[in-house]
């Protein structure tokens, strides 16, 4: 498994994601390495198809779906909970189910 | 700006073709459309905003709406009105003059004027996450003002997505 956090320094959600992320894979018993990806211009952002800081993706793939409507640049990412509640993070519970998918 | 500096005046248009400027009381809030830690503390503001009625209340939003047309001045008054209006004004900083002489770091920023000068500046609670916190520094600090006490937490920490500069 291949597990990549995507961070653009703007924004200071990055810690809050990666200690949810470390979590997540050690409540699963997932031992992998992260990769932490910086994200420092627009351009990278296009090249990554990066929607905002954070992301989180497994095996390449977003464990949340962007809004189609995010552009590709340097923001923070908005996110919606479970409970309905906008977030700077993801769910817990999203990327739960996307280490175990 | 420090606490206790001589708060810039200014004049600002907002979302429903007024113009808005701090007097007497007041609470700047440096806001913005697309940031999730604005978003998330919103409510809140809003509410603390109809509860002190004798406050004046302005949002601010200083992003350069260029790179970030979320935050144009088009989309605030879409969001206005999809929200079927808001307690305070949403102004929008077009020059983000205001947002520099404030120095302003993040969305949100949250600066409480009294007597002409900064009295509190900082997040308006401890934690984005809870709404329980119901602005509880923010609150503290407008009652402290309010009569005519300085704010035993005069500043904190702004937390959000840094302003959006040009």
């Amino acid at each position: 498994m291949r597990v990549e956090l995507l961070w653009w320094e703007g924004c200071p959600s990055t810690p809050e994601a990666l200690g949810d992320l470390r979590r997540v894979l050690r409540e699963e018993g997932v031992d992998v390495d992260i990769e932490m990806v910086e994200v420092q211009s627009d351009e990278d952002a296009r090249r990554a198809r990066f929607p905002g800081s954070p992301t989180i993706r497994i095996d390449g793939e977003d464990i949340v779906d962007p809004e189609e409507t995010e552009p590709f640049s340097l923001t923070c990412r908005v996110y919606r909970l479970r409970d309905g509640r906008t977030s700077p993070t993801p769910d817990l519970e999203d990327i739960r189910e996307a280490v175990n998918r | 700006m420090k606490i206790g500096d001589e708060a810039p005046g200014f004049s600002l248009p907002a979302t429903d073709g007024t113009e808005h400027g701090p007097d007497g009381v007041t609470v700047v809030v440096f806001t913005c459309n697309h940031c999730p830690y604005a978003l998330a503390w919103h409510d809140r503001l809003l509410q603390v905003a109809r509860d002190y009625p004798q406050v004046r209340f302005l949002a601010v939003n200083p992003n350069d709406a260029e790179r970030y047309p979320a935050d144009s001045f088009d989309a605030m008054k879409e969001r206005v009105q999809a929200d079927g209006g808001w307690p305070l004004p949403y102004l929008h900083d077009e020059s983000q003059d205001v947002a520099r002489a404030y120095g302003a770091q993040t969305t949100p920023d949250v600066f409480v004027l009294g007597g002409g000068t900064l009295r509190y500046r900082g997040a308006p609670d401890a934690n984005y996450r809870d709404e329980s916190e119901n602005a509880a520094w923010l609150r503290e600090a407008l009652d402290a003002v309010l009569a005519g006490e300085e704010p035993a937490r005069p500043e904190t920490q702004p937390v959000g997505c840094s302003v959006k500069w040009r």
